[in-house]
């Protein structure tokens, strides 16, 4: 315990991996990864919906799988490899899912947008994987179940709905999200 | 900021000139897609201090002591505004703003201090910190259909009267054939937009408040602004480039804009203040609960004799807000003799104000609800009931309609929906556990406009800019105002930048009341017009600053209109209901709706279907109790209070039907963004009565309310039947 009268913050120097890019943080301790991308990055993609888990507007892909950034403190994910959605266009070509969502009118006000995306990027590559959902009968799974042996068949728009339902969007762009998905799935 | 020329591409072709009813992509949308697009909290100034508010852990009473001494001294802590030390605030018209002023405490939530520090984490704990000593009085925040100190006040939201009779409701009611009587409820609802309340303010020496603000209108936060801090409203900027959502909750200038300048004034420092999520409840105001009695006296054929409708709903004791929820009554069906009436408490709560189709959504919950109770006792098809109550004028004002389709929509509803053969027994349609039924609703919002200036200004490239103090809070602003300028100057979207977002562009209205592209629209329009009328008595190459033209539409969208202008639409739901588990989903949504000329059917289509959505959440998710021991709403975040998710939401389908209205403003449209949610709730509950053959008239239709009604299927646990 520090003594009283002469209080310090705690800091911890970080190493993560953004969007491609090794870079060696000094953070407080108490730091989020949301806010370590937001205010210490100026990477304002990622959206602080609630701070606490609740509506997703804050999702990363942490290690390639999609994360509630609010929930993990930055000095806890010290040498993690973070995908934000400034990183998934390749230049000025933009990935599947966004341009999908643009296609598809995907978006209104846009706060939930770049989590959406983060989101369904994810959420496509643990389909691909195997992994089901509450949606996925065990008979509409692909013929070897194991996770790892590919995406459940048929990928509909119930299987879409169930594992992007950790993503609040409040001007309700729900039909023409999953439509969105679902285009960038079949390409 | 002045959005890119290149996004209209896809459409139209060359060679097809007409902008309006094409439907262009939304030109933010790829800014808002790779997080390029920033909102208020995303601009963080040099030397940035952070702010985080103290609310009141009290419903009522005053701070006697607050403990400033021990947060000052933790690391990193600037200061700890409290009211005896805040800058002191000049008048506003709204006493919500009057923060830090005194050591009054009006409900529990209300802003008591606000710690500022370096960091957003030193600002928190430093929040968390502050001890606050009060004095408590008596709290009384139970809204009651009888409570004492109801009162009628001299009008409801939007101006509208709080009391209208015509003819004699009591003897027409008692001499009809067949009656309905009965009392809905609603609980207060929160706006919740996805981007919660924030702003970055900084003062600079010359004494200029710049301020990036999540509002639907920043005009009136800069004169808000300066009358608070008692500079020049030309002293002030503020910005609202990108605004993630508001539903109402952002129409006027909340808490934190002004906490935020004042935190910037008091440690000459740019500040950054976010409200936290479970803040938003207190403070930004919420859909006022509401207890609805409706009468309905019909004849035997169904047409209405007798109608009234009696609203009670509460206020603060900072501000008299009062839902109009009986003002669609006024407009709705025929009714000879008609009573609407509203009443109202002031109680220890917070603050209600606008959310989506305030005054409709609740009213037209109930009136809707109503009349599937009279169809029900008249035994006539809903559809047809309402059929048979068009009336030839607006009953209560007896002005001829601009032009009213609910009947096409109604017709084309449910031609699309399958409503034909509809099984007109409530209570039968089975699939194993599930019980199924279908509803109908129908749905209004007026017509609004204000007066707006905008500039358009030619270049010498033969590209065009639009600029107006317009505010795009999800609705496609930008889009459709690129529409409307180049459908006057004979051009193509893509060459006409569109410039809106800040205070200090020509002045425009708020985007609220479903009204921005009509008033904007309008003024965009008459400027163009005027462009358009230059550059033809233009000979020549155009000089090197280009040619500009301005407007205002005071007098013209100021004008009263002779006519009731409405839109109108209609709702038809499919739910199953659950009989082990009681819960309801619905299955399918389709809307209907005639609001004039539909100027981009890609934007269009997003917002009726994200009322919808919305209308799903307040029929069956929703609800926030006003807990009476502590004074204070119980689901104050995400987690408890349930906005709808990606699986609640079905097919949802919106169509619409033509509509010329040449008695509305140039473009011919009517307001889109709040018609979605009005008559959803009331469609849903009906189509929930149908599947299980009781009336529940308290919304939300959570499993608790249905589980008691629902006959055990064979193999339900027990719980499942012993609910109450």
């Amino acid at each position: 315990m520090p003594e009283r009268g002469a209080p310090e913050i705690p800091v911890s120097l970080v190493s993560l991996r953004v969007n491609g890019t090794w870079l060696s943080l000094r953070l407080d301790n108490r730091t989020t990864l949301l806010d370590a991308l937001r205010e210490h990055l100026d990477l304002v993609g990622a959206k602080k919906g609630c701070d606490h888990g609740q509506c997703g507007a804050c999702t990363v892909l942490v290690g390639g799988r999609r994360a509630n950034s609010c929930l993990l403190l930055a000095v806890a994910c010290d040498g993690s490899d973070v995908t934000t959605v400034e990183g998934l266009a390749e230049g000025e070509r933009l990935h599947p899912v966004q341009e999908a969502f643009v296609a598809h009118d995907a978006l209104q006000c846009g706060y939930c947008t770049p989590g959406q995306i983060c989101s369904a990027v994810g959420m496509l590559a643990e389909a691909a994987e195997g992994h089901p959902s509450y949606a996925t009968a065990p008979d509409r799974l692909a013929a070897d179940s194991s996770p790892g042996q590919g995406a459940p068949e048929p990928f509909d728009a119930l299987e879409i709905r169930e594992r992007m339902s950790g993503n609040l969007c409040r001007c309700g762009a729900y039909p023409n999200i999953v439509d969105a998905i679902a285009e960038a799935a079949r390409s | 900021m002045t959005d890119a020329l290149s996004q209209d591409t896809a459409l139209p072709s060359p060679g097809a000139p007409l902008a309006l009813d094409s439907a262009f992509p939304r030109r933010e949308a790829r800014e808002k897609v790779t997080g390029a697009a920033r909102y208020a909290a995303e601009h963080t100034p040099p030397d940035c201090a952070y702010a985080w508010p103290v609310p009141a852990t009290v419903a009522r009473g005053r701070v006697t002591a607050l403990h400033t001494a021990d947060v000052l001294a933790l690391p990193g802590v600037l200061a700890v505004l409290t009211h005896t030390d805040a800058p002191r605030l000049g008048p506003s018209d709204d006493p919500t703003l009057a923060l830090l002023q005194d050591d009054r405490v009006p409900h529990r939530g209300w802003y008591v201090a606000l710690a500022v520090a370096d960091s957003l984490e030193s600002a928190r704990a430093a929040a968390d910190a502050l001890r606050v000593e009060y004095d408590t009085d008596e709290h009384d925040v139970r809204l009651t259909a009888d409570h004492p100190r109801l009162y009628t006040p001299e009008e409801a939201n939007g101006g509208h009267p709080a009391v209208r009779e015509r003819g004699d409701f009591d003897a027409a009611f008692a001499a009809a054939d067949v009656r309905v009587d009965a009392t809905y409820t609603m609980p207060a609802l929160h706006n919740h937009p996805m981007e919660p309340h924030a702003s970055t303010a900084w003062w600079t020496d010359d004494g200029r408040l710049t301020v990036y603000d999540s509002s639907q209108g920043s005009a009136t936060v800069r004169d808000t602004l300066a009358g608070l801090f008692n500079v020049p409203e030309d002293a002030v900027t503020v910005l609202s480039e990108h605004v993630g959502g508001g539903f109402g909750a952002k129409g006027t200038p909340r808490a934190q804009v002004v906490l935020a300048a004042m935190a910037a004034r008091h440690t000459g420092r740019p500040v950054k203040l976010a409200l936290p999520r479970h803040q938003l409840a207190a403070v930004v105001g919420h859909r006022a609960p509401t207890v609805q009695r409706v009468r309905l006296g019909a004849s035997s054929d169904g047409v209405i004799t007798a109608l009234a409708h009696e609203v009670v709903t509460h206020t603060s004791t900072v501000r008299e807000f009062v839902e109009q929820a009986a003002v669609p009554a006024r407009t709705m069906y025929t009714s000879p003799n008609s009573r609407t009436t509203h009443r109202v408490v002031a109680l220890d709560v917070p603050t209600p104000s606008w959310m989506r189709a305030p005054g409709e959504a609740s009213g037209m919950y109930a009136l809707e609800s109503a009349m599937d109770e009279l169809a029900a006792a008249t035994g006539i098809d809903p559809v047809e009931l309402r059929l048979r109550n068009e009336p030839a004028a607006e009953p209560d004002s007896g002005r001829p309609f601009s032009s009213r389709h609910l009947a096409d929509c109604l017709r084309e509803g449910a031609r699309r929906f399958g409503w034909e053969g509809r099984e007109a027994r409530s209570g039968v349609r089975r699939a194993g556990d599930l019980l199924l039924g279908t509803g109908v609703a129908s749905a209004t919002y007026p017509v609004l406009v204000s007066p707006s200036t905008a500039t358009a200004h030619a270049d010498r490239d033969g590209s065009y800019t639009i600029l107006v103090n317009a505010t795009d809070i999800g609705t496609g602003a930008r889009t459709v105002l690129a529409q409307i300028a180049a459908e006057v100057l004979g051009t193509r979207p893509d060459t006409v930048r569109v410039d809106i977002g800040r205070s200090t562009l020509p002045t425009a209205p708020l985007a609220g009341g479903s009204s921005g592209t009509a008033s904007w629209g309008w003024a965009v329009h008459k400027a163009c017009t005027a462009l358009a009328g230059k550059l033809r008595a233009h000979s020549g190459e155009l000089p090197a600053e280009g040619l500009s033209a301005s407007a205002d539409t005071e007098e013209e969208a100021g004008r009263e209109s002779p006519y009731a202008r409405h839109a109108f639409g209609a709702h038809f739901a499919e739910v199953q209901v659950d009989t082990v588990t009681g819960e309801v989903r619905v299955r399918r949504l389709l809307g209907v709706y005639a609001a004039g000329r539909i100027l981009n059917p890609r934007t269009a289509r997003s917002q009726f279907i994200g009322g919808m959505t919305m209308g799903i959440g307040m029929a069956l998710t929703e609800s926030s109790t006003m807990d009476a021991g502590f004074g204070d709403f119980a689901e104050r975040d995400l987690a408890a209070y349930h906005v709808p998710s990606c699986a609640d939401a079905p097919a949802i389908e919106a169509y619409w039907v033509e509509e010329d209205d040449p008695h509305l403003n140039p473009m011919g449209s009517k307001g889109i963004g709040e018609i979605g949610i009005v008559g959803t709730a009331a469609a849903v509950a009906n189509a929930v009565h149908h599947a299980v053959g009781v009336r529940l008239r308290d919304l939300p239709l959570t499993p608790d309310r249905l589980l008691p009604h629902l006959a055990t299927a064979p193999h339900a646990f027990p719980l499942a039947v012993s609910g109450k």
